[in-house]
């Protein structure tokens, strides 16, 4: 229970379901966040919840977990100009490893969230479906759930679309029920931000922006920060056209930056790939960001290689990308660096 | 049933306290600092109050400074000395976050601990001059129960920093120790009721006769300017009475809980295999059982005893709910893994044998339960 609304009813619709339910809050942070899921009055909120509905509460302190399976990587993906995706390795490493173990260990059946996607049990496989609210659908970031995580998770509110979820909080009379949707990363304040985040544990270095042919066009004050794809905050003066990062390289501290066409690219490599079920090969849906489009590509298992249909925007290494069949979430893996200047093989 | 061990962090209220205080939460409801019937009512009852009080804790009765509990009169302490004299605040490294905090606010040193826990006198010793104003020295630890060498430190501080101050924070000694004859070295002692048997909400500051503190509340001058705002009447007046009936019947309470923590500690130890004590028994308080179970959490474990009606901490009780990493463990030199297997016991005046009983035929099998869940990689 995130002290959101989410949870909130997803463990009311748990209890009308008639199971013996305990809620629980995970204390992944003890920074000066005061957003996103972890905020002491996030854990006011979720016990206020759990007191409403008459069920038991508990806090768990996974602050180590946290700090070693997502803010230390996070920090170390940008230090090596990568785009990390955190929910996804909180989810992988946190809630749906560390806090499943400790459910099982204590006796527990299953787990149940506020995310908004559906688990389903066809054939003797566990399915993972898009939630029915396709704004709200949460697959992407749960994309590493496997079966045996899956035969143990629950995600009642991926039945509903957002506004069923907020009328049944408000019908309950949940004090959640018309808190905002969290967007941010828990662990960065909306005030600070994630340049003096990131500034406190890794050093910030000044890059040189370069063109295609390797002319210097502007500066950046933190290579470090900068994602593929972007295209303000690059130092440069008002050309004729929009130029865009093609590729961030953090050992020569240097952005490559060209035009839009530039930036489009039919192919990304994935590493370390996981799969709902068995590994898939051949036409699937590929989703690369958390809301955006799930584009038609094929996907080669032996290179580990998405080839969309027509061009793409280029990935950023570091995202997730997701490979879906129809709104079912097969797998997905980590975008890895493009060939510098990029574009098809 | 209900088997509660957790009485270091609040005790059942007494009825002796229960029956003291009805009346001023009924007919006896007036403001002591008024001059009328009704206020020269509460008055006698707060100065007779102090009067118990003071004789409890070996002070004069001016000498007693009510206060809205024990962290404030740790705060009044601290911060309330370096607020009058300027000078830099030392305490050791194991005590209460309500002294630890404040002295780390205003940029003081903290001293080291030897693994049992006691403060280490050399390195207090190394950390007093001339410069230091007050010294923090918790007489019983909230965690383990150990109870520190404060007459040593005392003289230690005369010595070497002769104009400083000394506070104790009895906090955790009043139910278990002789509070009056031990903390007679220190100028400033601070106790809290719930810890006794008393309400919440209340406690006391010992300001020794010629010892000055800066008030941290400003206002009506209750408390001879010490700590202004209305007195919290019934609960001073219960307070005292929990006071009193502690104080009575302390020796008998050491000696059957003590008796009753001896037989949970050993039957645990022997139950439970890689588990280990904290501190050392000898210089521990009589109500506190401290251990350290390898390779389970504590947070679970807690969950799996609240299921079966046992009430216990892992280390101290915190704002949030969630286990915190145990700085006074961390401090004794424990590694954080294993320090993230910490469980205290803590037994109070009520404290019954069937109680220990229950203890002890559940614990070792919910430790058992996790070891075995942890181990089997179920998910992997």
């Amino acid at each position: 229970m995130s002290g959101g609304v989410d949870s909130s009813v997803a463990a009311a619709l748990e209890l009308d379901a008639g199971h013996e339910v305990t809620g629980c809050t995970m204390r992944l942070w003890g920074g000066a966040s005061d957003t996103g899921c972890c905020s002491v009055a996030d854990v006011d909120d979720a016990r206020r919840v759990a007191q409403q509905l008459g069920i038991d509460h508990f806090v768990f302190n996974f602050g180590d977990d946290f700090d070693a399976a997502v803010v230390r990587p996070y920090v170390a993906a940008h230090a090596v100009g990568r785009t990390p995706n955190p929910c996804v390795e909180c989810n992988r490493s946190v809630k749906f490893d560390r806090l499943l173990h400790r459910a099982q260990a204590l006796g527990f059946d299953a787990l149940a969230t506020g995310h908004h996607a559906r688990v389903a049990h066809l054939d003797g496989r566990w399915r993972l479906r898009r939630g029915i609210d396709q704004a709200k659908d949460q697959s992407y970031v749960l994309h590493m759930l496997g079966q045996r995580q899956l035969a143990r998770v629950r995600f009642p509110v991926g039945e509903l679309d957002k506004a069923e979820v907020r009328r049944r909080a408000a019908a309950l009379g949940l004090r959640t029920a018309a808190k905002p949707d969290s967007q941010d990363v828990c662990f960065i304040t909306s005030t600070a931000g994630r340049a003096s985040f990131l500034g406190d544990r890794t050093p910030l270095t000044e890059g040189r922006v370069v063109d295609l042919d390797g002319v210097e066009v502007g500066r950046v004050p933190a290579v470090q920060l900068v994602t593929v794809g972007q295209r303000r905050g690059l130092g440069l003066a008002g050309g004729a056209e929009a130029r865009y990062a093609l590729a961030v390289d953090v050992a020569s501290a240097r952005v490559t930056v060209g035009q839009l066409d530039d930036l489009r690219t039919t192919e990304v490599g994935l590493a370390a790939m996981a799969w709902v079920d068995r590994p898939v090969a051949g036409p699937v849906l590929v989703q690369a960001s958390a809301h955006g489009l799930a584009r038609p590509a094929t996907f080669d298992v032996e290179a580990a290689l998405v080839r969309f249909a027509e061009p793409v925007i280029r990935v950023a290494p570091g995202q997730s990308v997701v490979l879906y069949r129809g709104d079912e979430v097969l797998g997905g893996g980590m975008a890895t660096a493009a060939p510098r200047g990029g574009g098809p093989q | 049933m209900v088997t509660y061990l957790d009485h270091a962090a609040t005790t059942p209220m007494r009825p002796e306290c229960t029956e003291a205080m009805l009346p001023f939460l009924g007919p006896r409801w007036g403001n002591p600092s008024g001059g009328h019937a009704l206020a020269r009512d509460a008055r006698r009852a707060v100065d007779e109050a102090r009067d118990v009080v003071a004789a409890c804790l070996g002070a004069e009765p001016g000498e007693v400074v009510f206060t809205g509990g024990g962290t404030e009169a740790d705060n009044l302490a601290v911060i309330g000395a370096v607020a009058r004299h300027g000078r830099v605040a030392v305490c050791s490294a194991v005590e209460h976050h309500a002294v630890l905090h404040p002295v780390e606010a205003l940029g003081g040193r903290v001293v080291g601990v030897h693994g049992d826990g006691r403060v280490d006198l050399a390195a207090l010793d190394a950390a007093l001059d001339a410069q230091v104003g007050v010294v923090s020295l918790m007489l019983a630890n909230n965690e383990v129960g150990t109870v520190q060498p404060l007459a040593e430190a005392a003289a230690l501080v005369a010595e070497r920093s002769p104009a400083a101050v000394v506070h104790t924070d009895a906090v955790q000694a009043v139910s278990w120790l002789d509070v009056a004859t031990l903390t007679a070295p220190a100028h400033l002692v601070a106790v809290s009721a719930h810890k006794f048997g008393g309400p919440q909400g209340v406690g006391a500051l010992v300001v020794r006769d010629g010892v000055a503190v800066e008030p941290l509340l400003r206002g009506g001058g209750q408390e001879r300017e010490r700590r202004s705002g209305t007195h919290n009447v019934a609960g001073i007046v219960g307070m005292a009475a929990a006071l009193a009936a502690t104080v009575e019947q302390r020796g008998e309470t050491v000696e059957r809980v003590g008796a009753l923590r001896d037989r949970l500690a050993d039957g645990l130890l022997a139950a439970i295999p890689g588990c280990t004590e904290s501190g050392t028994r000898s210089t521990k308080v009589a109500g506190t059982c401290s251990l350290l179970i390898e390779g389970i959490e504590s947070e679970a474990l807690l969950v799996l005893l609240d299921r079966k009606g046992i009430c216990a901490t892992a280390a101290s009780s915190c704002a949030s709910g969630a286990a915190q990493p145990s700085h006074v463990l961390a401090a004794m030199g424990v590694p954080r893994a294993l320090a993230y297997g910490s469980l205290r016991l803590s037994l109070g005046w009520t404290t019954t044998g069937a109680e220990v009983d229950h203890a002890l035929a559940v614990i070792p099998g919910a430790v058992a339960q996790l070891r075995e869940r942890s181990a089997v990689p179920v998910l992997r």
